[in-house]
């Protein structure tokens, strides 16, 4: 069994800002992703990033993922990265196993810090497994990371920030995007990311969805249908669009998997997007020692999960007795940061089930 | 299909890599995934489900889904859309429950 002050499970935004203000605070970290490089869904994202100047916004995704993992070379002889390995269990004592290229592994680390980020959502229609039918993140794979086009003439399911910034991806790409549909009656994403695709020529189709799939081995086209305003269909609204593929953007989902298998008090949100974790104001969960931090703890945003994995980084540091020279202070900032990222009309919904988690702690 | 021109990346030609599928000979290039290569190859369709035989491609692409799963130089259940392309492999279509 290895061991090692403090492991890290996940290298997305969340999981390398934790190691970086952890290293900065002293302790030996060992950082570990299930994927061949580090930087969690920002190494897909071609777009200038929203949020605020502090985590990075008008930078480009990857561009933020460079500058965090260099952000790491100096604290080399203090850090281990462990790449292609996946972290399959987590249990009580604190013992987590790993798999990396068929050799099984445990590891029995001080501290732990789960920033396994979240998995894409996916839509009940008829054929919804047909090939051609992808996830958003999938689509975004195939296309930034091994230059590969998903097809020709695609329909994106969803007008969330995500859908609207992959079907723009999608036309730099050279796809035709024929349309965005969406079931609520209001576009979800931010109007800059509409109107991009708007100006493009992109119909965004609001209380409307997919009904079916239809082809034989391979998507041909779909069936589309309008909702009314109780979410049901309406006879004769249907129509055909010829699309060779689909992308699915309804959301994502707390990978939630390895805190709900070590029995860590979680709760059920649906504003933060599935299971979370109950956590303390140090981003500690109910299991002593273990810490979370990003999409893991309710589906946000890089800049968030920037800031929750300072704060988790710095904690985790602290209870093995590694204080960082000025944690009083950035405690405070990234704090405050927190805080203003959530402020405004856009936060809401994150407020709103961040209240719901903490209600629902002091009756559990 | 491969993106050709894009406003923001580079995609640099690189090394081909032969493989088979099916006991088709396709090319790939390095640094793909078994399955980003045979999308490119214009092959959607991977595997077939066990008990309905409806045919399967890939979903999620990073590891999630299981909806890649092939038979790789012998080896069943491998998820081509993690694993690297290499020169000769043997890529097959899963049909039928690995006992
Ligand atoms: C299309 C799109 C556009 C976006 N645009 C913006 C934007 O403009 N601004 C913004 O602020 N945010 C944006 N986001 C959101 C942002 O990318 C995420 O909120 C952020 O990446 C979450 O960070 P994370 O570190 O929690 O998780 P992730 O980035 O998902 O990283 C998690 C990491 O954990 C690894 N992992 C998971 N499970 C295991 C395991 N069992 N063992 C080992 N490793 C594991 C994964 O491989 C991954 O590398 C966008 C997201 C998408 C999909
Ligand atoms: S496509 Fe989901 S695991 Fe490979």
């Amino acid at each position: 069994m290895r061991t090692t002050e403090l492991l890290i499970i996940g290298g997305g935004p969340a999981g390398l800002m934790a190691a970086k203000t952890a290293l900065e605070a002293g302790a030996q970290v060992t950082l570990i992703d299930r994927n061949n490089r580090l930087g969690g869904q920002l190494i897909k994202q071609t777009h200038k990033f929203f949020g605020s100047e502090k985590q990075y916004a008008k930078t480009r995704g990857l561009t933020i993922a460079e500058k965090l993992i260099t952000d790491l070379e100096d604290y080399h002889d203090r850090l281990k990265i462990c790449l292609n390995t996946t972290a399959l269990g987590l249990y009580r004592d604190r013992v987590v196993t790993t798999v990396c290229n068929d050799t099984y592994d445990k590891i029995h680390p001080q501290a732990i810090i789960v920033a396994t980020g979240a998995f894409e959502k996916c839509l009940a229609f008829e054929n919804n497994d047909l090939p051609g039918i992808y996830g958003a993140g999938a689509v975004q794979t195939l296309m930034n990371l091994y230059g590969v086009l998903p097809g020709k003439e695609i329909v994106m399911v969803g007008s969330g920030n995500i859908g609207l910034i992959v079907s723009y991806q999608l036309i730099q790409a050279g796809v035709r995007v024929k349309a965005v549909l969406e079931a609520a009656p209001v576009i979800g994403g931010y109007k800059v990311h509409a109107s991009k695709l708007r100006r493009l020529g992109v119909p965004i189709l609001t209380s409307t969805t997919v009904q079916k799939a239809i082809g034989s081995l391979e998507i041909e086209k779909i069936v589309t249908v309008k909702l009314d305003s109780n979410w049901q269909a309406i006879e004769g609204s249907e129509a055909e669009i010829y699309v060779d593929a689909l992308c699915v953007a309804v959301g994502l989902s707390p990978m939630h998997q390895l805190l709900s298998m070590a029995d860590i008090q979680m709760c059920y949100v649906s504003e933060l997007g599935g299971l979370v974790p109950h956590v303390s104001e140090d981003y500690e969960t109910s299991l002593d020692s273990v810490f979370v931090a990003g999409d893991v703890t309710g589906v946000e945003e890089a800049s968030s999960a920037i800031v929750e994995g300072a704060i988790a980084g710095l904690m985790a540091a602290k209870k093995m007795n590694h204080l960082h020279p000025e944690a009083d202070r950035i405690l405070c900032e990234y704090r405050t940061q927190l805080d203003n990222l959530r402020s405004g009309p856009c936060g809401c919904k994150i407020r709103n089930g961040l209240g719901k988690l903490k209600e629902n702690q002091h009756v559990g | 299909m491969r993106i050709k021109q894009h406003p923001i990346l580079d995609f640099e030609p690189k090394r081909p890599i032969l493989f088979r599928y099916n006991n088709q000979e396709v090319i790939g290039y390095e640094g793909d995934t078994i399955a980003a290569a045979l999308h490119a190859a214009g092959i959607k369709v991977l595997s077939f489900s066990m008990v309905e035989k409806r045919p399967r491609g890939f979903y999620c692409a990073i590891g999630n889904c299981g909806s890649c799963h092939m038979t790789v130089n012998g080896v069943p259940n491998v998820k081509t859309c993690l694993t690297m392309l290499e020169e000769g492999m043997e890529v097959v279509s899963m049909e039928t429950k690995v006992k």
